[in-house]
């Protein structure tokens, strides 16, 4: 329980970041597939290659039109490689992964049709490897496998926390994702600190001082008295804090 | 070369002191060369727990400050010979105990004595981090209630970070010491069990001392509990503690718990 990390040689992780094209749908759909079949046939290969990530904030749309749209925009070769705004509900394993905390750019220019040479010419290359889309992004995150003593403060906002070993009772498990802990949680574990709504808690034994969610928080005596000593999954499901038992 | 033991728990009044005197005269009569230093500056107590408090000239910060030397200020016990007392000042206060002071002080005692037992005082401030720093071996006391346990919590994070083990990329050896068990209570269910203080604290048991009043009667007397009544329960404990210190394996056994029990009173030890 208590081994400290000595692992001679361990796995490189690096950070980096691309510039992905957001694309905003409206609704209806139909209309607006229209719309961007029309920018395609203007400008052939325009998604080609770049990162696409979907926004559907703000749509009141369920999870059978949003995989619609996603198959839709699969048939115009339109990879998605994360989508943006959607509840976390609506989201299954067979759509993209949910992503946050995107910092807006300039704004792509759409190509008009007098500028672009090959106006017409629907040229679609065939889809990128599956390879190339499954690395394009990878979470950085921190393996704690000692138990997190009281006092003690662990703050990592750049992604999940792992803990192989309780948090004890007047200690704090930060993190910018999700928080995972093997063992029993007494002490704070706050996840998604940096805007992130869709990050979760994770606890083989719930006995917390304080859970939060993106700054949305419950105190030891807020949470329901079933929940306590058991496996506990938490996330966030508009503004309330969600707890079921695992398994 | 000795080996320091640094008797530390954070919370006060959970029975350092008393575990200090017991432990240190217990390996005293196994025959190994024992110092036991007060860290307590402005709050002494371990003269008065071993007996020793009218024999005190010069002490800890005395040498440190280089107005006595060594040698002058061990106090040597009057029932066993291989077992000696460094005091702690009452007059002075914390600060007059320096980093590089305790570093010499540490190294010299570690050179003529086989154990160096630190007697650290309660808290978390220059007193009780200075008592750890130097040390190989820690042994927690805890009391099985919630206050005490996460203290001692606390301290195991000092521990793993705050001495020159930690800071060099070693790890601390760490015992617990869990003090002033009380059967009764425990089987009423007003005490924290045994088996959740060591899921909390996942270090392994170095022993259990029963609540009992032979200790207090012996420090009252200015006696070790280990030297005033050896055939007591909580002496027993501790004869047991330091054999285990020493690198014994022998199966702790929970006091009050009937015999029996074999079966949970074999690995207890956690982690």
């Amino acid at each position: 329980m208590t081994e400290v990390l000595t692992q001679p040689r361990p796995i490189r992780l690096k950070g980096r970041s691309f510039l992905a094209l957001a694309l905003t749908p409206e609704l209806p759909f139909e209309d607006w597939l229209a719309r961007l079949d029309d920018l395609a046939a203007r400008s052939a290969g325009f998604f080609l290659r770049r990162p696409i990530v979907l926004d559907v904030g703000g749509l009141p749309i369920d999870r059978v039109q949003l995989r619609e749209l996603v198959h839709q925009l699969g048939t115009r070769n339109v990879r998605i490689m994360g989508i943006e705004g959607a509840q976390p509900s609506m989201l299954g394993s067979d759509l993209p992964p949910a992503m946050a905390d995107g910092r807006p750019a300039s704004d792509f220019e759409a190509p008009t049709a007098d500028e672009d040479d090959d106006a017409g010419v629907a040229e679609y290359a065939a889809p990128s490897d599956p390879a190339q889309a499954a690395n394009a992004k990878a979470t950085p995150s921190l393996v704690i496998t000692q138990p997190v003593r009281s006092g003690q403060s662990l703050f990592f906002p750049e992604g999940d926390v792992t803990i192989v070993g309780s948090v004890a009772s007047g200690a704090e498990v930060v993190a910018g994702g999700s928080i995972h802990v093997y063992g029993t949680l007494r002490g704070r574990a706050m996840a998604g600190t940096t805007g992130n709504a869709s990050a979760r808690i994770f606890c083989s034994k719930l006995e917390a001082e304080l859970i939060a969610i993106d700054g949305f928080y419950k105190t030891a005596e807020d949470l329901e008295p079933g929940l306590r000593g058991k496996a506990i999954q938490i996330w966030l499901e508009g503004d309330a804090l969600k707890a079921v038992p695992l398994g | 070369m000795g080996k320091v033991v640094v008797v530390t728990s954070g919370k006060g009044g959970v029975g350092k002191t008393t575990s200090s005197a017991a432990l240190g005269a217990a390996l005293a009569q196994s025959g190994d060369k024992v110092v036991v230093v007060d860290f307590d500056v402005g709050l002494r107590n371990l003269d008065l727990v071993m007996g020793a408090e009218r024999r005190v000239v010069y002490d800890l910060v005395n040498v440190i400050q280089g107005e006595a030397k060594l040698a002058q200020a061990l106090i040597r016990d009057k029932r066993l010979e291989t077992l000696y007392l460094l005091a702690a000042s009452q007059t002075r206060d914390k600060d007059n105990l320096t980093a590089e002071g305790v570093e010499k002080v540490i190294a010299a005692l570690k050179k003529t004595f086989d154990w160096v037992i630190c007697d650290s005082p309660a808290g978390i401030e220059r007193g009780a981090t200075l008592a750890m720093r130097h040390a190989d071996v820690a042994i927690v006391v805890t009391n099985p209630e919630v206050s005490s346990v996460r203290d001692s919590d606390r301290i195991i994070g000092l521990l793993d970070s705050k001495t020159l083990k930690a800071e060099s990329g070693e790890r601390m050896e760490k015992h617990l010491l869990l003090t002033r068990y009380d059967p009764a209570r425990a089987e009423r269910g007003d005490m924290l069990k045994v088996d959740d203080v060591l899921e909390i604290l996942s270090i392994p048991l170095l022993g259990i001392i029963p609540e009992s009043m032979d200790v207090l009667r012996a420090s009252n007397v200015g006696s070790p509990v280990t030297l005033a009544d050896g055939r007591s329960a909580p002496a027993i404990a501790y004869f047991n503690a330091a054999r285990r210190l020493k690198g014994e394996e022998l199966p702790v056994t929970i006091p009050g718990e009937k015999r029996g029990f074999f079966g949970k009173i074999f690995g207890r030890k956690a982690a």
